[in-house]
């Protein structure tokens, strides 16, 4: 089946334990490097998993598939903020965490089983912002871009 | 980034050959192809183009996946993204400035 994959890849200078909670429990360090968005979740395999606006807007919706902390997270991800994203359904989300030498290698591949999918387009705005927004905060103490840029 | 001046180093010096520049253009048309896909666009040889892979893999311009035998090429935007936020964004802010204000001043003027 034709698929849509975007892959995303940087190195933080940090530990995995560190660098997983920042993208899962730690709701409050999230806050600042994804401009006020957070997640809820147990984070273990089957539970329900959201990520909402400061004013409590579910952005997306879906369920935590996998989760090996410090290693490996799979999240089933449907978006609710853009219509044509949510017709779509849902996407996969899989976060690898690798440590080499001093640093850990953070892989977000995000997929879609259709061709040409809308969201997974989308999702090569938002990633890399948020990625190199996490990757300042966490080796530097402080984020890149305090509010998203736009797309147009 | 700006506290690794080595990671710099390495993008900018993957960036500035034409060889690779292009197989990013390829990767950026098509996203996620073979070696072999490569190579079926480019003048150049296998092993050529498995060493300059190997040189944006090093900057991480360039992501591998392994999906079963196969090993699949992704363009990985991070490290440009970092390179808009270091000498770009700043000059954007004002811009978006100057857009809120002209569209506050309009709304007004429509009231």
């Amino acid at each position: 089946m034709a698929r849509s994959t975007f892959v995303y890849v940087t190195y933080i200078r940090t530990t995995p334990e560190r660098l997983w909670s920042a993208l899962t429990e730690d709701a409050g360090f999230m806050k600042q490097y994804w401009f006020g968005v957070h997640c809820e979740s147990t984070w273990k395999p089957g539970s329900a998993w959201r990520m909402l606006y400061p004013d409590g807007r579910v952005i997306d919706s879906g369920a935590i598939l996998e989760a090996e902390p410090p290693r490996r997270l799979v999240i089933r991800w449907k978006n609710h903020m853009n219509p044509e994203f949510e017709a779509e359904g849902d996407s996969l989300c899989t976060m690898e965490l690798e440590p080499i030498e001093k640093a850990v290698k953070l892989t977000i591949t995000h997929s879609m089983e259709r061709e040409a999918s809308k969201l997974i387009g989308a999702t090569g705005f938002f990633w890399p912002q948020i990625l190199c927004n996490l990757k300042s905060l966490v080796e530097t103490g402080s984020v890149v871009l305090a509010e998203p840029f736009a797309i147009n | 980034m700006s506290n690794h001046p080595e990671d710099t180093d390495r993008l900018f010096k993957a960036l500035a050959d034409p060889s690779r520049r292009k197989l990013l253009d390829q990767l950026h048309a098509h996203d996620g192809q073979t070696l072999g896909q490569l190579c079926e666009h480019l003048d150049m040889s296998r092993q050529g183009v498995t060493q300059h892979l190997d040189v944006l893999e090093a900057a991480n311009l360039v992501a591998s996946v392994r999906s079963g035998r196969e090993k699949l090429h992704f363009l990985n935007p991070v490290p440009l993204q970092e390179i808009y936020e270091r000498w770009i964004a700043k000059f954007e802010k004002p811009r978006l400035k100057a857009l809120a204000q002209l569209k506050r001043q309009l709304e007004k003027s429509n009231g």
